[in-house]
């Protein structure tokens, strides 16, 4: 009976391929954009878990602003900037760290003979190496004379290194930044994997007090990075870090702190915390085009079945139960959204790959996701082809059969 | 499907349990008033009836006179208002409306003036219809719906649907879908009123055929006294009522 009752919807939903199709649409619109939403969100968020696996798990950073500021937000306008002083604190007087480093950024022009290239240029020391767990591949790191100066010495990053030099050797040539002249001593290894959307293999090191010297014109300290010794919690040592930086920077008891320190695992957690938020956003947006979906499937199904009156008017009267109505409308209504949720499906994770090759992220298809749109696209058929397919079960044989 | 023992067939034509030989239909003082009020109309004003196995009944009487009514009712498609209608010596006045479709299904086949026939479906399938309802393995299925068609001359017309069919070849699906359970009764409603004389003779002679070999109850409601004479019994009904109940003389042999 359920094999006719499938048979029979499938030859109703061929007849009428065109209004079956308009009719799924919905139904289409609804599971194609949650199973895209996802599968790119779900990529994201595994793109975010591996940026911050890059960067390392044991990594504290401090920024001068409000707490409620995140990492991203620039340098607090009043809080008062870090210094080097502060970094040799944090590294000498906290036993919960092992290594702190100054950090300085700034997105500048590095030029080599007639070729230019955008890149971020960090000031730092040696223990950068440390704290970041990277290596390099050829060359050496800065020496403490060359620190204590601020000499022009600097160490490439291996997208760097690979724009501006190709195959040939570094070492040795001097390249320019800005009016900076400087020679390179060493080359990074390639971490490979791209960091929150950036290539952080697209980095010059120059000793930090050169960079404050000569590219930033003060002496501040924008980041400390601080790597946590091992075996010891990242809530402790920040709680270490916090107690420091405020009898460091005379914050009174019931003051607030004008300094940040931050784990990785907040930064990813706030982003993938966007990233659901989004992901929510329009996942609720595509139910509502679901229930759009169901609202046309009983629509229609209202309308095959007044326009099937005779039909249904003739299995009566050869004896179907109202039972074996209902089922057959039911199906109906069932196989159509089912149909819809398949082809939602296809279309989804098609859009899903195309989102994620598009942002360059993992394509992560969600295979209980797929198993859900395919459940609920049936659960849209039953309870939208329930009130249709009652009707159809519910009508007067006689008058069934009266109608034209 | 609750009930489907109960009115589950047991055997063929005749094996009805008829206890003290009670007449196999037997309607008492049945009545159908339709709409209320103003718009009352009392289409039946009280039938008492007795068919008995095996029996050719033609009804007749004028437009309007409650014979596709009655015949509604014996098909257990409409309730009556009042009275009492005992089929097989068993009370089904009470029954639902899915007990009504089982012994549908199970005892009865309809022809009516339109065929009734699904579109866009074959000879076959709606021949199928009523045993797919019975929940007939497939292959048995098709084995009587082809001894069906053949039994009504359409072998060869199987793949055939409605549309491709003469009025006179789509009424024989119909007869076919109505004898292919293997009913106790036949109704049919004008079943050659949209035929031509030759084509209605042909359905007659079918029927007539089914009555006397396969001993199925015929109940025919019919305009033409020709479709009428096939008959042995005649009724006629004038306004709700039954105004004669006559065995026809049949010593005259039909001429074709
Ligand atoms: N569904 C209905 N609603 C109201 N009146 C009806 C309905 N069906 C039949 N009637 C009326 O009942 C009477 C008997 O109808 P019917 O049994 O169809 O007569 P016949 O078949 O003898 O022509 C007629 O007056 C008809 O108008
Ligand atoms: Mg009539």
């Amino acid at each position: 009976m359920l094999y006719e009752a499938v048979r029979l919807a499938l030859q109703a939903i061929m007849r009428n391929m065109f209004r079956s199709f308009l009719t799924v649409l919905g139904i289409v619109i609804g599971v194609a954009a949650v199973i895209a939403m996802v599968t790119v969100g779900q990529g994201s968020t595994d793109q975010v878990e591996a940026d911050v696996a890059t960067l390392g798990t044991n990594l504290l950073m401090i920024r001068p602003g409000q707490p409620s500021q995140g990492p991203g937000s620039g340098v607090g306008g009043t809080a008062a900037s870090l210094t080097l002083k502060d970094v040799d604190a944090i590294e000498e007087q906290i036993a919960s760290v092992a290594v702190a480093t100054p950090s300085n950024s700034r997105s500048m022009t590095v030029i080599f003979g007639n070729i230019n290239s955008s890149t971020t240029v960090t000031g730092t020391d040696t223990r950068f190496l440390t704290a970041r767990d990277w290596p390099l591949s050829s060359g050496r790191s800065f020496y403490e004379s060359e620190l204590r100066t601020g000499s022009s010495a600097c160490i490439l990053g291996s997208t760097v290194r690979a724009k501006l030099f190709g195959n040939s050797d570094p070492l040795g040539v001097s390249i320019r930044l800005k009016q900076i002249s400087c020679r390179v001593i060493g080359v990074l290894e390639a971490k490979g994997a791209s960091s929150f959307g950036t290539d952080q293999d697209d980095i010059v090191l120059i000793p930090i007090r050169a960079f404050q010297r000569r590219i930033a014109g003060n002496q501040d300290v924008s980041m400390i990075y601080a790597s946590i010794r091992t075996g010891i919690s990242t809530d402790k040592a920040k709680a270490d870090i916090e107690r420091l930086m405020r009898e460091r920077r005379r914050i009174g008891p019931f003051e607030e702190d004008d300094f940040n320190v931050f784990d990785m695992k907040q930064i990813s957690s706030m982003l993938t915390g966007i990233t659901s938020v989004l992901t929510g956003l329009l996942s609720a947006v595509a139910a509502v085009s679901l229930l759009v979906g169901g609202i046309g499937i009983m629509n229609i199904m209202l309308v095959s079945v007044t326009e099937r009156t005779r039909e249904i008017g003739i299995r009566l009267a050869v004896g179907a139960t109202e039972g074996q109505v209902l089922l057959q409308f039911l199906v109906e209504s069932i196989v159509l959204s089912l149909i819809g949720g398949l082809i939602g499906i296809v279309l989804g994770l098609g859009l899903g790959l195309l989102g994620s090759r598009l942002l360059s992220i993992p394509f992560a298809p969600n295979p209980s996701l797929v198993l859900a749109a395919f459940a609920f696209s049936a659960l849209v058929g039953i309870v939208f082809g329930f009130f249709p397919a009652r009707r159809a079960a519910r009508m007067d044989p006689i008058e069934a059969l009266r109608h034209q | 499907m609750t009930g489907e023992s109960t009115f589950g067939k047991v055997a063929g034509p005749g094996a009805l349990p008829s206890p003290d030989g009670a007449p196999l239909i037997s309607l008492r003082g049945v009545t159908k008033i339709y709409g209320t009020g103003d718009a009352e109309v009392r289409a039946l004003r009280g039938i008492d009836l007795d068919i008995n196995g095996g029996e050719f009944v033609a009804i007749m009487g004028p437009s309007g006179s409650g014979k596709s009514t009655a015949m509604n009712i014996l098909g257990f498609l409409d309730k009556p208002t009042g009275g009492s209608y005992a089929f097989g010596g068993a009370e089904v006045d009470h029954l639902g409306r899915d007990q009504l479709a089982l012994l549908r299904r199970n005892f009865l086949g309809f022809v009516f003036q339109g065929y009734n026939l699904l579109a866009r479906t074959s000879a076959l399938d709606n021949v199928e219809l009523p045993l797919i309802y019975q929940g007939m393995a497939r292959t048995e299925r098709r084995r009587l719906a082809l001894d069906a068609l053949a039994k009504v001359g359409l072998k060869g017309r199987e793949d055939h649907d409605p549309s491709q069919l003469s009025g006179g070849q789509q009424q024989r699906v119909a007869i076919a879908r109505a004898i292919v359970t293997n009913p106790d009764v036949i109704l049919a409603d004008e079943p050659t009123g949209n035929l031509d004389t030759a084509r209605s003779h042909e359905i007659m002679d079918l029927l007539t055929d089914l009555n006397r070999k396969d001993g199925i109850t015929i109940l025919m409601v019919t305009h033409e006294p020709d479709m009428a004479d096939y008959a042995d019994r005649l009724i006629h009904f004038l306004d709700g009522r039954i105004e004669a109940d006559t065995i026809p003389d049949k010593a005259v042999p039909h001429a074709l």
